[in-house]
């Protein structure tokens, strides 16, 4: 009974350990960037999954239909995904810019010429 | 990219067809799903479509620089105002109540106004972003 | 399937390929967005990250590079940390309420009256637009700015400072 029910909490953590897995382990800052949004597509999963209600529908007014999703989450993620993505605009403007100062965008060859100077 | 003939045709109708669709999912964003954030998308979406096939100046040519950055700004000063118009009418900050004969009424005009400033600013930052980012590459070749 | 393209996401050491699983990875999103009744979600999920987040990508690796290095030592340690921490979040889990039941508390707090009077005091039948713009004005509004914001900031980062011999500056 709690699989069923909790199944899809754990979907979403395994999405999320994921994201959160390649922005620690690797490298390369452009991986590190998608990996970040991996992480955050998995909690609009979180966030929308446990609004919807079997039997419901989307949530526009219309005659014939009852049961609807709950319209909360959508307000809030449709927020997150914007502010994402100018989340991850910044972020790439701020790699090209690593780029042309370091000439690199791996971590450890970035540090190494930190280290280095 | 311009020489390949298919692509060029099949991206003077889409396009079109994506500036149009951008507008349905602005203004009917109240029946349906849709509203400013994805018309904004759809329509930056629509011109850097534009921009890939014929070329970073000929889109830059239509849409220009200028242009992108006053629909930066405007859009946000377009929600504002719409707040302060609640003001001088009698309401709150961002009531939409008093800017109608009727309550309904003022929230219908509201809304419009609202996502019509969400959809400027969205698509204006979109493109310009894009711009930025295929503007740089292009001038990082030396003239020879 | 979503779980197949991280996975081939963290493997991967082709950049574009990476580019291109994201692209597939946020499709798939949307679609599991449009099973889950949030069509307005799923449209925005898959323009802005299927769409312009592709695009943004794809001219960022054509600024950088387009493969990624072999790495140094072998994460075992981040593994084990991911993976521990992930064990902890299924634990609480638990407490959690059931999915689809509607007596969980984000069913009943505010949003029977948003779904019921929304039409009538708004006009919009799109409860969704009606939130958005006319109940939480001022969220949107702070969203608009920070979109603003990050545009501001691209710009300021990116742009090139024409000095009079023509050349770009830094």
């Amino acid at each position: 009974m709690t699989f069923a029910s909790h199944y899809g909490y754990w979907v979403t953590i395994f999405l999320a350990i994921a994201g959160l897995y390649i922005v620690v382990a690797r490298g390369n800052l452009v991986k590190k960037l998608v990996g970040l949004s991996i992480f955050q597509t998995s909690v609009y999963l979180l966030y929308i999954a446990p609004g919807k209600l079997i039997g419901g529908t989307a949530p526009i007014v219309a005659d014939g239909f009852q049961v609807y999703s709950n319209p909360l989450p959508h307000v809030l993620i449709l927020t997150a995904i914007v502010v994402g993505i100018a989340t991850l605009a910044l972020g790439l403007a701020l790699v090209v810019r690593i780029k042309e100062a370091y000439g690199s965008i791996e971590e450890d060859e970035i540090l190494a010429a930190e280290r280095g100077d | 990219m311009k020489d390949y003939l298919v692509l060029r045709v099949v991206a003077k109708i889409l396009i079109a067809f994506m500036l149009l669709f951008a507008l349905y999912v602005q203004f009917h964003g109240d029946f349906g799903p849709g509203g400013g954030f994805q018309a904004g998308v759809i329509s930056a979406a629509a011109v850097i479509f534009y921009a890939i096939i014929y070329g970073l100046p000929a889109a830059r040519a239509v849409v220009p620089d200028w242009l992108v950055e006053t629909m930066l700004a405007a859009g946000v000063l377009l929600y504002a105002l719409v707040g302060v118009a609640g003001i001088l009418l009698g309401g709150n900050y961002l009531d939409y109540f008093v800017l109608g004969a009727d309550p309904v009424a003022g929230q219908h005009r509201g809304i419009f106004w609202v996502e019509l400033g969400v959809l400027i600013t969205v698509a204006g930052v979109m493109l310009k972003i894009f711009y930025v980012f295929a503007g740089r590459g292009s001038e990082e070749e030396p003239p020879s | 399937m979503m779980a197949v393209a991280t996975v081939a996401i963290v493997v991967q050491r082709n950049l574009f390929a990476v580019v291109v699983l994201a692209g597939a990875y946020s499709f798939l999103m949307a679609t599991v967005l449009v099973a889950l009744d949030a069509p307005d979600v799923a449209m925005t999920e898959a323009s802005v990250g299927a769409g312009i987040s592709t695009v943004l990508l794809l001219g960022a690796l054509h600024l950088t590079q387009g493969m990624e290095m072999k790495p140094l030592h072998r994460p075992i340690l981040p593994l084990g940390v991911a993976v521990v921490t992930g064990l902890l979040l299924a634990y609480g889990t638990l407490g959690l309420p059931a999915y689809y039941d509607p007596q969980a508390p984000i069913h009943t707090h505010v949003v029977p009256r948003y779904l019921e009077q929304g039409l009538e005091e708004t006009g919009v039948p799109n409860i969704v637009t009606a939130v958005l713009a006319s109940y939480r004005g001022y969220d949107t509004l702070g969203e608009t700015t920070v979109v603003f914001t990050a545009g501001v900031g691209v710009v300021a980062l990116l742009r090139r400072l024409r000095r009079r011999d023509g050349k770009g500056g830094r």
